[in-house]
């Protein structure tokens, strides 16, 4: 779509809703700046260079290295820790255990106050319980990692094992219906789905089963604390800064304002980089130390103290009429989780928006076990649950003789299924209609087999991607202006490669009619104007509102400090615009005064305003939702079951893309660790110890150059006329999808249902 | 890692000095293998004895025999004309194995003598018979997708990784020892024991025994020859089965002669004495080459997880040397 | 001992189990070297030893003595990029940033071990005097470098922009 159509489409759409006009224009004159554009990422030439400083990489004097031991039972006490010869060894500086450790309170949980960042309420080596096996037991600090490391095989530990839930059958027959699912019910039925099921006449009822999945983002875990009096600064690895911040700060006893967390560089996140005990106990050690403290969990290390995605085990029954429309959609299951997360995996959540059926029933469970808190990753509970509804869905299109695109089409509701509320925006059939013409949908053959080279037997598969538009509540942005005529936007927000900080550049320059190269986005740090995490792809919706607001507020500062000489004399702030680097005043476009001129007159070197931003009413009114088609071809060979994907496709639905080469990124990016969740990534549970087995990059493979092919992807652009910018987060929707459309087209390939994830070779013999 | 004492020698009489200076020595090669166990301390050597100096030469004689130095790079070997051109199947195997990196680090003697991957011999928290002789396995009933299906025994089933090996031993290449009761040759295919009830003893070098170099004999045939490895990504990743084949086939379809060597699948590089001795002589169809590898699998016993392993093994047996006689699996 | 750290000799006194990534992160302030396993699995800690790709994590400093080191930092100025490196800006050659060093030492090396006409897994014919920089060629031989955020593609354009001039050439005309 042309710039200006957009902005005329965006205008339109507007003036039709009950969200600010200025959530979906900018400046006025200058429509959306660079808005859109592929712009190339504004830390990229320092990442390029080796020179972005990440959270393990801060130069300290007096540094000390730590080194972590994890329980090896899953369950039970610390019995004997003898300490002697790891004290004595050389270099040593301190073991800590239990028994020194610093006392600190429990840490607030995830969802249990508004700033909980901890993702287990446990204590955190406050005494000799082990809950779960890879639990740190001891840290040692010495003068370089190499002493720590070797220090740590010194420790003489023994435990006294109690029995322990480790096993994920026998944990569902004690599971549990949670009273929530994240802030949605747990169950939703309309009608009597399971009797409609039984009288349909088309129907399927089939058991699906995920595996636990580990981020593994490439930079290790890590961080470095060092104490000032009782001013802790954290370099950490975090898409939680505040958050982070506050959770410490309940632990140690401290203000928030007391514990500083400096984090630009995140090598990686997905959900992984929030708050564990490897930054507590580093903060704890340093305290006991005296000195600054480094800790970088080993590659094991992350296995052991930082969750992963969880197990889950689906149900997905669909009846249908002779039409293809559903008579009942049920989507049921079970999730491993523990006693002390708050982490259910939604799978069932896809099932609540995405197709029109006269009864439905979801419900999920959790079945606690004795593992290391499982947590969000990259698509929580969508990835997982498309996987399960969308392999569903293309076993009815079979049953029913339907093209599986054409049953979709059928399926599309009118109104969010089950909340009933009207969609904010939702060109889902368009995304099918022009991926499957890009893609060649029309070259599948329905009947599965039908296509080979030599050994290798072709497929093709679709699946419907989807993840909802969340916003998070409160964060609040701070611009300042200076003479000069550029712009400093602060808001302790996240960039993890997400391209946060270009985009956010974009869209300050946008709405202050600025240069791009006149802006600067400043986040990462819990100095600035406090943010929101980095995760359910929201912080696009929730930065861009907060900056949105403190550009009205820069607004009214600017003209009372422009005073009666200005041009602008006796306009309020809803008369002007910015524009050309300054303000004009929107009824008498000659009325104009810049920025430079505003300070200069008044002889100060800037302005700045800060302004909150306001609550997420936009998602109390609609359903708000991202959508996509991943389109996939394998081959699988024949004679080794080995499956190779060859073409990919995504076609999405995401309202305005703000810039076109970060957001491609993260849609292929998506897309890439979705053919890890449907060929290859399994966390080995060993369900006689609870201890997860290849914690390696060796042995948990995710894919290489090798896997993945050249990926496609477009979009429809259409902006959401509800969302900020008319955009939505792309970070998770990526994944999503991906299981199905990979297992689909296996199936066409071969004429196997795998319903089991990974889709290894030995599935396929 | 515990703290070691470091030397390094050029020659191998002073290696086998060194390391005879030191109880627990070890010589080390790239370090690809040793390192990594050494910081699991899995590996707790007190001195390391560098040989990375020893030669790197790869000396094509006329005979059609090459002598390989064993501190020769992974890299320099598979990518060395003479391979390339007669022994091809080396070259692949080699080039299927681990990383570009890793290949240029990485030393004959080294890949040679690299250990198992099984996921409760990483762990020093499970039971392992290899590294703990008597504490029992964790593997037998545990996750044992990549272990073996040929030649474990209920103490181990842990499987050697290298792919290089398996080239190595379908070529019947000799290693030139050297120790501190002199020098003698063996067959690479008779240096890794199976683990009967003695896992930890994995091959039978003597204390501080040295690869000095690797013999490959003439074999004229092996100009047709391949690799072939199934794992669970395309690149960078273990064998969970693979094949060294070559196949010398007569003017009337009889098949002269032939090697066969499989990965992925034993505690040592497997080399398939049976199905060469059954093909020999045999018409070179995918019939024959399918009753060979039965007879090669026919003592194959499969663990909860890599039962699998018996029927992918023998098809990427009848695959491969069908591929090699010309025709298409 | 002395190495040739970016063509300046440095000396260093450390551990003897200190491993040349340790040694240029935390001895040498070197960070742009990254650690992402410690397993020699990932390959983000890839530096060059003379103007050979290894993984800088699992080899011991000591043994690289007098050797002639060059990592991401040694690549370029600031101000004035590797071509390769405008490759990655310019093809979104990364997200986070953090397998980027070592993704741009392997493609430098790996260009050099292709024109020298060292084969690959997937090069069809071994006896080829040269080959080709074909897509097959340059994802395997780069599959060393893992990238968790999924930047395969762009790192794969980059790559082929700059060792690859001909076929840059056609796709522009
Ligand atoms: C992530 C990863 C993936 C891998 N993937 C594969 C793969 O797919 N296929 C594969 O085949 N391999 C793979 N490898 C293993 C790799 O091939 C070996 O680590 C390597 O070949 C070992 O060689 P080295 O010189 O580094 O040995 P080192 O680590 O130096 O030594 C290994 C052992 O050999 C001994 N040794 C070394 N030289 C001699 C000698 N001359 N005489 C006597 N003893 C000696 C050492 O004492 C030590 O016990 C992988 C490794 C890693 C880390
Ligand atoms: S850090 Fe060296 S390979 Fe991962
Ligand atoms: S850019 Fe993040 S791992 Fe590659």
């Amino acid at each position: 779509m042309s710039g200006q159509m957009e902005a005329r489409q965006s205008a339109m759409l507007a003036s039709m809703s009950d969200v600010p006009e200025r959530w979906l224009t900018t400046s006025a004159r200058d429509k959306h700046g660079t808005l859109g554009a592929p712009v190339t990422r504004m830390d990229g030439a320092l990442k390029v260079g080796g020179r972005a400083r990440f959270a393990a990489e801060v130069p300290l004097d007096g540094l000390t290295y730590a080194a972590v031991a994890f329980s090896t039972i899953a369950k039970g006490r610390i019995a004997a820790l003898d300490t002697t010869a790891a004290e004595s060894a050389p270099g040593v500086v301190l073991v800590m255990d239990y028994r020194n450790a610093p006392r600190l309170k429990l840490p607030p949980v995830m969802f249990s106050a508004p700033k909980a960042g901890a993702q287990s309420s446990l204590p955190v080596m406050q005494d000799e319980q082990i809950h779960w096996n890879g639990q740190p037991v001891a840290v040692v600090l010495a003068e370089t990692q190499e002493q720590a490391d070797h220090a740590v095989s010194l420790l003489r530990i023994s435990y006294e094992a109690a029995p322990a839930v480790i096993s994920f059958g026998a944990a569902q027959q004690n599971a549990r219906t949670p009273e929530k699912i994240l802030r949605e019910p747990t169950s939703v039925a309309i009608g009597d789905a399971e009797a409609a099921l039984a009288g349909a006449a088309f129907k399927i009822d089939l058991n699906y089963r995920t595996p636990r999945h580990n981020h593994n983002a490439i930079e290790l875990h890590a961080a470095t604390a060092v104490w000032q009096g009782d001013r802790l600064t954290l370099h950490d690895a975090s898409q939680m800064v505040n958050m982070t911040s506050w959770t410490i700060a309940e632990m140690f006893g401290l203000k928030e304002a007391q514990v500083h967390v400096h984090s630009p560089y995140v090598g990686g996140g997905f959900g992984g980089k929030c708050l564990w005990t490897h930054q507590i106990l580093t903060a704890a050690a340093a305290r006991l130390a005296g000195r600054p403290v480094r800790l970088t969990l080993s590659r094991e290390g992350v296995f052991r103290a930082v969750g992963g995605r969880t197990t889950t085990e689906q149900r997905v029954a669909l009846g249908a009429k002779a039409d293809g429309t559903l008579a009942a959609l049920i989507h049921t299951g079970v999730a491993a989780m523990t006693t002390h997360n708050n982490c259910p995996e939604q799978f069932t959540f896809p099932a609540r928006h995405l197709y029109a059926a006269d009864t439905i029933k979801v419900t999920q469970q959790v079945a606690d076990m004795n593992m290391i808190a499982n947590t969000f990753m990259r698509g929580p509970g969508e990835s997982v649950g498309t996987f399960a509804l969308e392999c569903a869905l293309d076993e009815l299109a079979e049953a029913l003789q339907l093209d599986p695109i054409e049953l979709r089409r059928r399926l599309e509701p009118e109104k969010d299924p089950t909340s009933g509320k009207a969609f904010s925006a939702r060109h889902l059939v368009e995304a099918y209609q022009r991926g499957a013409a890009r893609f060649g949908w029309e070259k599948r053959s329905a009947k599965p087999g039908a296509r080979r080279e030599g050994e290798w037997l072709l497929g093709m598969g679709v699946a419907t991607a989807t993840y909802p538009y969340y916003r998070q509540p409160g964060g609040a942005a701070r611009i300042r202006l200076t003479a000069d005529g550029r712009a400093f936007v602060q808001m302790a927000s996240h960039e993890m490669g997400m391209g946060t900080a270009t985009v956010q550049a974009q869209h300050a320059a946008a709405r202050l009619g600025l240069p791009l190269d006149h802006v600067v986005f400043e986040y990462g740090d819990t100095d600035l104007p406090p943010g929101t995490l980095a995760g359910g792809s929201s912080q696009t919706a929730s930065i861009s509102v907060a900056i949105i607001a403190a550009t009205q507020a820069l607004t009214e500062e600017l003209l009372r400090l422009a005073g009666n000489e200005s041009p602008l004399a006796g306009l309020s702030a809803d008369e002007v615009e910015t524009s050309d680097g300054g303000l004009r005043a929107i009824a008498e476009p000659d009325r104009f005064e810049s920025y430079a001129s505003i300070l200069g007159r008044a002889k100060r070197d800037d302005i700045s305003a800060m302004a909150e931003a306001p609550p997420p009413s936009e998602v109390q009114t609609y359903s708000m939702h991202s959508y996509g088609v991943q389109f996939c071809e394998v081959k699988v060979n024949e004679v080794t079951g080995e499956v190779r994907v060859s073409r990919f496709l995504g076609s999405f639905d995401c309202g305005r893309i703000l810039n076109a080469k970060t957001a491609t990124s993260q849609f292929k990016g998506g897309i890439i660790m979705g053919l890890g969740l449907a060929l290859m990534e399994d966390a080995l549970f060993d369900e006689r110890s609870g201890r997860i087995m290849n914690p390696s990059l060796a042995e948990y493979h995710v894919p290489v150059h090798m896997d993945v092919p050249e990926i496609e992807v477009m979009w429809t652009g259409i902006p959401d006329p509800k969302a900020p910018l008319g955009a939505h987060g792309i970070g998770e929707i990526g994944i999503t999808g991906v299981g199905a459309a990979v297992a689909n087209a296996v199936y066409n390939a071969t004429g196997r249902r795998i319903r089991e994830l990974p889709i290894t070779l030995d599935k396929l013999l | 890692m515990t703290p070691f004492t470091y030397a390094r020698a050029q020659d191998a009489q002073t290696a086998i000095q060194l390391a005879g200076a030191a109880p627990a020595a070890r010589y080390l090669g790239g370090g690809t293998n040793l390192v990594d166990l050494m910081r699991e301390t899995i590996e707790t050597p007190d001195a390391l004895v560098d040989v990375t100096g020893l030669s790197q030469a790869i000396e094509a004689r006329d005979d059609g025999s090459i002598l390989i130095g064993a501190a020769v790079k992974n890299t320099a070997l598979a990518a060395h004309r003479a391979v390339r051109q007669h022994f091809p199947l080396l070259s692949r195997a080699i080039l299927a194995g681990a990383s570009g990196q890793i290949r240029n680090m990485a030393t004959v003697g080294g890949n040679i003598l690299q250990r198992t991957r099984c996921l409760y011999f990483y762990d020093d928290a499970a039971r392992c018979n290899k590294r703990s002789p008597g504490a029992g396995c964790d593997a037998r009933e545990g996750f044992n997708r990549m272990n073996a299906i040929l030649g474990a025994s209920d103490a181990c089933s842990a499987t050697h990784p290298s792919d290089m090996c398996v080239a190595l031993a379908a070529l019947d290449a000799t290693l030139h020892l050297a120790g501190a009761e002199g020098t003698r040759r063996i067959k690479l295919v008779e240096l890794h024991r199976l683990p009967d009830d003695q896992p930890d003893i994995e091959t039978i070098l003597r204390p501080h025994e040295l690869i000095t170099a690797v013999e490959l004999p003439a074999l004229p045939f092996a100009a047709r020859s391949t690799y072939r490895k199934v794992r669970d990504r395309a690149s960078y990743a273990f064998a969970l089965v693979s094949a060294a084949a070559a196949l010398d086939v007569a003017a009337d379809g009889t098949i002269r002669d032939v090697r066969l060597a499989l990965g992925g699948v034993a505690p040592k590089p497997w080399r398939a004495f049976k199905a060469e001795a059954m093909l020999r002589g045999a018409p070179a169809t995918a019939a024959a080459f399918r009753t060979a590898a039965e007879a090669e699998l026919a003592e194959a016993v499969g663990l909860s997880g890599n039962s699998f392993k018996i029927e992918l093994a023998k098809r990427v047996i009848t695959a491969t040397l069908t591929e090699l006689a010309g025709g298409v699996a | 001992m002395r190495f040739i750290v970016n063509g300046q000799h440095v000396e260093a006194v450390f551990d003897l189990r200190t491993s040349l990534l340790d040694l240029l992160r935390d001895h040498l302030g070197l960070s742009g070297s990254k650690k992402g396993c410690n397993q020699g699995a990932c390959g983000a800690c890839t530096v060059l030893v003379d103007g050979e790709r290894i993984n800088a994590c699992l080899a011991l400093a000591v043994q690289y003595q007098d050797r002639a080191i060059n990592t991401v930092e040694g690549l370029s100025e600031p101000g004035a990029l590797h071509p390769l490196q405008s490759a990655f800006l310019e093809h979104d050659g990364f997200q986070c940033g953090y397998c980027t060093p070592g993704q741009l030492c392997s493609a430098i090396a790996m260009a050099a071990e292709l024109s020298r006409g060292v084969p690959s897994a997937v090069t069809v014919d071994l006896a080829a005097e040269t080959i080709a920089l074909s897509h097959d060629e340059l994802r395997e031989r780069m599959s060393g470098n893992l990238c968790r955020c999924g930047a395969y593609n762009g790192i794969v354009e980059a790559i082929t922009e700059t060792f690859s001039p001909q076929k840059s050439a056609q796709e522009a005309a």
